[in-house]
């Protein structure tokens, strides 16, 4: 697997140029995560209206893949559902660790994420952002009104 | 500046290319172009040494210390002779002193274990530097919870080297022991380890030292040290991967509890009490890594063979070219000392560049680094950051070596820089 595999020029650009970079003030949910491995630090806010992602922010400290996966992270989410987002996730932590192909469509720029699959200890990097954003939607799922049943 | 470098250098380094031949990894197909800077972590073993092993399963296998018959006999001399061999290269003065574990590890626990959680109470307090590795640093910690005891930290100065006032200043307080390593596995600062032990015997407070990156670097006397404790691996230094080393004073390991109880490592056994064998089987519970000892043995004669003086000036000679083209990178910056106040290795980070990107773009060019916290998450927060790169070197590696990494290096900022 060569290196232009892994580091495609748009990954190179997101992580240089990270979309959606920073904090939401008036966010619903703010959610943190680490990679204790490798220190790698992430912070997600998300402003949630009518059961959909309104907008979303992130900020940390990591490498490319990391930084690269929550900028285009932050791009496929906006203006989907919060159920839509968790089969997404899951969806995409199959197509990191290289058990799905993934509809090119539906990934775009995501597509070139898809490298990683060959790179076992990198993997961990790609997905903290979407293990993050999953915490943060269970959260959602209890602050939101949808699981306030009783 | 790197061409007189290795001018300049060239009158300290080894023979590489014969070195190289002695070591299988570096003519099989697959590697034999590698460029292995991860001696820390774990080093290359030569033939000779696998051969050590698997003549000893070959021609000399039964379990030690129990046979009454030649093979056992044979076994057991060679298990001691290991012992012998293995302390005398760090000058313990009795086998007795000597007791076989599975790494470094394990010999820092059983100190924790076996020495001083008896000894430890409220009021008492541990002393570990800054700069430990979590080895000689966790264990540490879950004993000072388990007991009430008080665990301090000597500090490390923005240079990398340990304050020895602060360490002065600590040791008024009841200490009951010191953990020091002798070489930092990230700064690479090679400790005044005589000058700790020092301080410590005047404050009453008993040293233990990690030798796991000194031993196989530089030449290491356990009595000239004056320490309690000498914890090494045999995988660091050429030898086998579940071997180590505990070397102690002999009235620290009398006073001890045995660490694990079973087989061996008994005098006598009745229905509810048992007495404990002599020194240091006391402290060998079960069926031992017989070969690994055998192994780790070979790999000390290999040592003593090129010489230790010499390896630690081939280590220097390499670590100065790596310091010095480095440090002339823009963006780079070197954690610890100057190359002359440390062993082989080099901690650095690169503005712009994650060492975990970086020791994948390095991979992809052939070349072996650490990327990461190294083991020790505490000296990564006072150095301020989440994780360093760090190359180390070893008898095998040759200044081209090195000037890889650096080129390496700089390919890698331009290809990550905006």
């Amino acid at each position: 697997m060569s290196l232009e595999a892994l580091y495609q020029e748009i990954l190179l650009d997101h992580y240089r140029r990270p979309r959606n970079f920073g904090v939401l003030k008036d966010a619903d949910v703010h959610e943190h995560g680490v990679n204790p491995l490798c220190g790698d630090e992430i912070e997600i806010s998300l402003k949630v209206e009518n059961g959909r992602v309104a907008d979303v922010r992130f900020q940390g400290k990591g490498c490319s893949i990391s930084k690269a996966s929550a900028s285009m992270m932050t791009e496929a989410v906006r203006g989907k559902s919060l159920e839509e987002i968790r089969e997404f996730v899951d969806e995409m932590e199959k197509v990191l660790k290289g058990e799905k192909e993934g509809d090119p469509e539906q990934l775009g720029d995501l597509e070139a994420l898809k490298g990683v699959s060959k790179f076992p200890v990198r993997i961990k990097c790609a997905l903290l952002a979407w293990k993050v954003l999953e915490q943060g939607l269970e959260r959602a799922g209890g602050g939101t009104g949808e699981k306030e049943t009783t | 500046m790197i061409q007189t470098a290795t001018k300049d250098a060239s009158g300290r380094l080894l023979p590489v290319d014969t070195i190289r031949k002695a070591f299988p990894i570096f003519s099989s197909p697959e590697w034999r172009e590698l460029v292995y800077l991860d001696n820390a972590a774990t080093t290359q073993r030569p033939q000779r040494v696998l051969d050590a092993i698997a003549g000893y399963y070959a021609d000399s296998n039964a379990n030690v210390h129990r046979g009454a018959y030649a093979l056992s006999e044979k076994s057991t001399g060679l298990y001691e002779s290991a012992r012998e061999l293995v302390g005398r290269f760090v000058g313990a003065p009795s086998p007795r002193q000597v007791v076989f574990t599975k790494n470094a590890t394990e010999a820092l626990n059983l100190v924790a274990y076996a020495w001083a959680l008896p000894r430890l109470q409220p009021g008492l307090q541990i002393l570990v530097t800054q700069m430990e590795h979590h080895s000689n640093l966790v264990p540490w910690q879950v004993l000072a919870q388990r007991t009430g005891a008080t665990l301090a930290y000597v500090r490390v100065d923005d240079s990398g080297h340990l304050d020895l006032d602060d360490l002065r200043q600590k040791l008024r307080k009841p200490t009951l022991l010191v953990a020091v390593t002798q070489a930092s596995n990230v700064l690479g600062t090679l400790n005044p380890v005589a000058r700790v032990v020092e301080l410590a015997k005047e404050a009453g407070a008993a040293v233990v030292v990690d030798g796991a990156q000194s031993v196989p670097h530089v030449p290491v006397d356990f009595g000239e040290l004056g320490c309690d404790f000498l914890a090494f691996s045999g995988h660091k230094m050429l030898g086998p991967m579940g071997i180590g080393v505990l070397v102690a004073k002999e009235e620290r390991l009398e006073e001890a509890e045995p660490f694990l109880y079973g087989g061996d490592m008994i005098a006598t056994v009745d229905w509810h009490q048992s007495t404990w064998n002599e020194l240091p089987w006391k402290f060998e519970a079960g069926t031992p890594n017989v070969a690994g000892a055998v192994g780790l043995a070979e790999a000390v004669r290999f040592l003593q063979e090129v010489g230790l003086e010499r390896i630690a000036e081939h280590d220097r000679a390499l670590t100065e070219l790596a310091y010095d083209g480095l440090a002339q990178i823009d963006g780079v910056r070197i954690f610890g000392p100057p190359p002359d106040e440390r062993v082989g290795l080099v901690a650095f980070d690169v503005d712009g560049v994650h060492p975990h990107d970086l020791a994948t773009f390095l991979d992809a060019r052939g070349i072996a680094i650490r990327a990461g916290h190294h083991c020790a998450e505490p000296l990564m927060k006072r150095l301020g950051v989440v994780a360093t790169a760090r190359a180390s070197f070893y008898l095998y590696n040759s200044p081209d070596d090195v000037e890889a990494l650096i080129e390496g290096v700089k390919a890698a900022k331009e290809f990550f820089s905006p």
